[in-house]
């Protein structure tokens, strides 16, 4: 099953290789990764999005919580949360896919951020899936580059996990 | 306040922390700390001949004292030399510290002379890595290494240190971090006293125990512990090779190590026990088995300070988290206080099962009156010593006939690399055992494949004049490999016959110690009290050993613990 971890890390040299490190040094997945510092310069914020069986996911987070640079940790899964995710995309768009292609952007509540005769980039942001789906609507050969953040992701409500 | 350089205050702090050894060896990107070093005499350095010898003989040392063992080596090659021994220490949570030199701070990442990316190379082999970028976090990060490396599930810390943070000519004031706290980083100090009531509940209720403990009881110093609530409830024990010493290895509960090598008694006790009370240890897969097979009918307890360690790979039914010691004393503590005790039908019964298991005799190996057996040489070496040695050993048969045959009746006795299981341990682990109990006895069991591969460490020895005693069970063969080609691969020993050996006794007394070859079983017992008898010298034994003995019994990968395999001795009497 798909879990989306969260985590605040020391912001040291080193700590993103060492999380990074362990789930090749296990053999874990990673989905995605996407890491910032925080308000407090000392803290960066990681949303990690990983896959496995209740055991590994047990492993993958204990594992996690042993690193010493790791503060806080949160399997955000268990709980009801907001995730979305950010892509940017370059798109051939000459004579009549333009129309097409602007039409489809609506649609997904997506931004045209850069226009010339010949492409567009487009600004998407929703759920993993919503951007999937997306890229799924497009002309293959209309796509010149994907550039996707990985999820960021919060939980609901007052509850938080912070210092 | 009096201002230091980097190297004054590295040793100034090391001094505040009560380190009294540094196993170590100097190098361009040390220099100033080695400067450092000449002009006190606190700290005692001791010169090996590789880095891996210093980072063996740290190892030792902590563990036979309980203290981090600290290291001390140079850039590059040094540290990478060093990455065996971080390993070794890691895979056996043994602490230790270890200082590494690093090319200077505007030189890292120019490809400079003698530059590795040491914090790069050691991350998975470590508890935790430093690189120190400023003299002004020096102290405070060399006080966070001792903590990390010595608190919860100890292990190695290595501290990178540029040169030019250790420059005499950049000084600031320094003062001893008494405290040090991380707010990452919060070993658990008690067990939960619910899950320990259940843990009792579950334990007082079983028609078959089983105590399976590991090196997390020594680690945690919780023998005593051990002991008492054992003996309170009157149950059978094994110790993994790890925790060989916990618990006595001469008293009638103890049924001896279990696992790949363990006794016939131990393994099926294993196999059929309904309550098992697993206590700092790990399920290795080497005392595991095939997963699937481990332990059908038992429900597990498992105590372990890791919370990482409880259900890796075995699922359990009450875990607790903490420290071993206080957790055990407080299940004394309730056990006392509660009026329910242990159901003495069920357990007389199971005695009498594991009694019939134990007359099998499964270590007993036959006799030869013209080649040394390998299990003779350590029957002697436990008589001549009175059982009362350090034992360090290498990796390989001799290791497992050193933990079958010579029972450890005191914790932080018996010396191995059972996790990473790394050959040429056993010399530079015994130097370090004997740096730190200068007057014991010390025997190191090895091989003659092992002993060669840090066998440059007979020159530290002879320097520091340490009389340890190097037991070599020469049987020509990597004998583990051998024997696994004999089993597994039709007898093909690829590469496990180790030709052109030096005469070993020559060699030994080239670095001026004492040699003794030994070929005739009448001579072992001889040899050994006349090495023993020589107490201030190195005596180099190198006893010519059957080249076709097994360690027996033996669980193959894959099986499980009621599928050993027998010596022909006991074949025999399990078809009778």
């Amino acid at each position: 099953m798909r879990h989306i971890i969260s985590l605040l890390l020391e912001n040291e040299p080193g700590a993103l290789c060492r999380v990074a490190g362990l789930f090749s040094a296990r053999g874990y997945n990673i989905e995605s990764l996407s890491v910032a510092p925080t308000e407090d310069p000392t803290v960066s914020r990681m949303t990690l999005v990983t896959s496995g069986s209740d055991a590994i996911i047990e492993q993958i987070t204990k594992q996690l919580n042993k690193l010493v640079d790791v503060v806080r940790l949160l399997d955000l899964t268990e709980g009801s949360h907001v995730d979305r995710e950010m892509m940017l995309i370059k798109l051939k768009a000459a004579g009549p896919q333009r129309e097409e292609i602007k039409r489809l952007s609506d649609i997904f509540r997506g931004r045209v951020l850069d226009v010339t005769n010949t492409s567009y980039i487009i600004e998407l942001t929703g759920a993993a899936d919503k951007l999937d789906a997306f890229i799924e609507a497009l002309d293959k050969t209309s796509i010149l580059e994907v550039v996707r953040s990985g999820s960021l992701a919060v939980g609901r409500g007052e509850k938080s996990l912070r210092l | 306040m009096e201002k230091l350089s980097g190297a004054e205050i590295l040793i100034q702090f090391l001094k505040d922390e009560g380190v009294e050894y540094i196993f170590g060896y100097p190098g361009g990107a040390v220099l100033h700390i080695y400067d450092e070093l000449y002009k006190q005499n606190y700290l005692k350095h001791i010169l090996v001949r590789h880095e891996q010898g210093a980072t063996h003989m740290a190892d030792g040392y902590a563990r036979v004292t309980g203290k981090p063992g600290v290291v001390l080596v140079t850039s590059g090659p040094g540290a990478t030399n060093a990455v065996t021994g971080i390993a070794t220490a890691h895979m056996d949570s043994i602490p230790m510290v270890v200082i590494t030199g690093q090319v200077p701070t505007n030189a890292i990442g120019s490809d400079a002379f003698q530059e590795v990316d040491c914090v790069g190379i050691t991350r998975p082999c470590v508890k935790h890595n430093f690189l120190v970028k400023d003299v002004t976090e020096l102290a405070a990060t060399m006080k966070k290494a001792f903590f990390v490396a010595t608190s919860g599930r100890p292990g190695p810390v290595v501290v990178d240190i540029p040169k030019d943070v250790t420059r005499p000519d950049l000084r600031i004031p320094y003062q001893y971090p008494a405290k040090v706290s991380m707010r990452s980083y919060n070993p658990v100090t008690r067990g939960h006293a619910g899950q320990i009531r259940k843990a009792l509940d579950l334990i007082l209720s079983a028609k078959r125990p089983m105590f399976y403990t590991g090196g997390g009881v020594i680690l945690d110093n919780a023998s005593e512990a051990l002991r008492e609530l054992t003996r309170l409830l009157g149950y059978p024990i094994t110790n993994t090779l790890m925790g060989l010493g916990a618990y006595p290895g001469t008293d009638k509960q103890f049924v001896g190590m279990l696992g790949m090598h363990g006794t016939y008694e131990a393994n099926m006790a294993m196999h059929e026990c309904d309550v098992l009370i697993a206590i700092g240890a790990r399920f290795d897969d080497r005392v595991v088995g095939d997963v699937k097979k481990f332990c059908p009918e038992a429900k597990i307890v498992h105590i372990d300070i890791d919370p990482s360690s409880i259900a890796k790979t075995v699922k359990v039914h009450v875990p607790i988290v903490g420290p071993v010691g206080s957790v055990l004393r407080d299940m004394i503590a309730m056990l006392k206080e509660g009026d329910r005790r242990p159901d003495a039908d069920a357990l007389e019964a199971w005695w009498k099962r594991i009694n019939e298991w134990r007359s099998m005799d499964c270590l007993k190996y036959e006799w030869s009156d013209d080649r040394i057996k390998p299990q003779y040489v350590v029957e002697k070496l436990y008589q001549v010593t009175g059982g009362d040695a350090y034992v360090t050993s290498d990796v390989g048969q001799h290791q497992m006939w050193a933990a079958q045959f010579y029972p450890f009746d005191k914790p932080r006795r018996w010396v191995n690399s059972g996790g990473l299981g790394t050959m040429g341990f056993g010399l530079p682990a015994a130097l370090g055992v004997q740096f730190a109990h200068p007057d014991a006895t010390v025997a190191c069991v090895t091989g003659e494949g092992s002993i060669v591969m840090c066998i440059q460490e007979l020159s530290t020895a002879k320097q520091y004049d340490l009389p340890v005693k190097i037991i070599n069970l020469n049987n020509r063969y990597l004998g583990m490999v051998r024997q696994w080609q004999e089993f597994m691969y039709e007898k093909r020993e690829s590469h496990s016959y180790l030709d052109s050996l030096p005469d070993f006794a020559r060699l030994t007394e080239s670095f001026g110690h004492v040699g003794m070859t030994i070929e005739k079983p009448s001579d072992v017992e001889g040899a050994l009290k006349e090495a023993f008898a020589l107490k201030d010298r190195l005596v180099f034994l190198d006893f010519i050993t059957d080249p076709t003995e097994n360690v027996f019994p033996m669980m193959m990968s894959g099986r499980g613990h009621n599928e050993m395999l027998l010596s022909e001795l006991c074949k025999n009497r399990e078809l009778a």
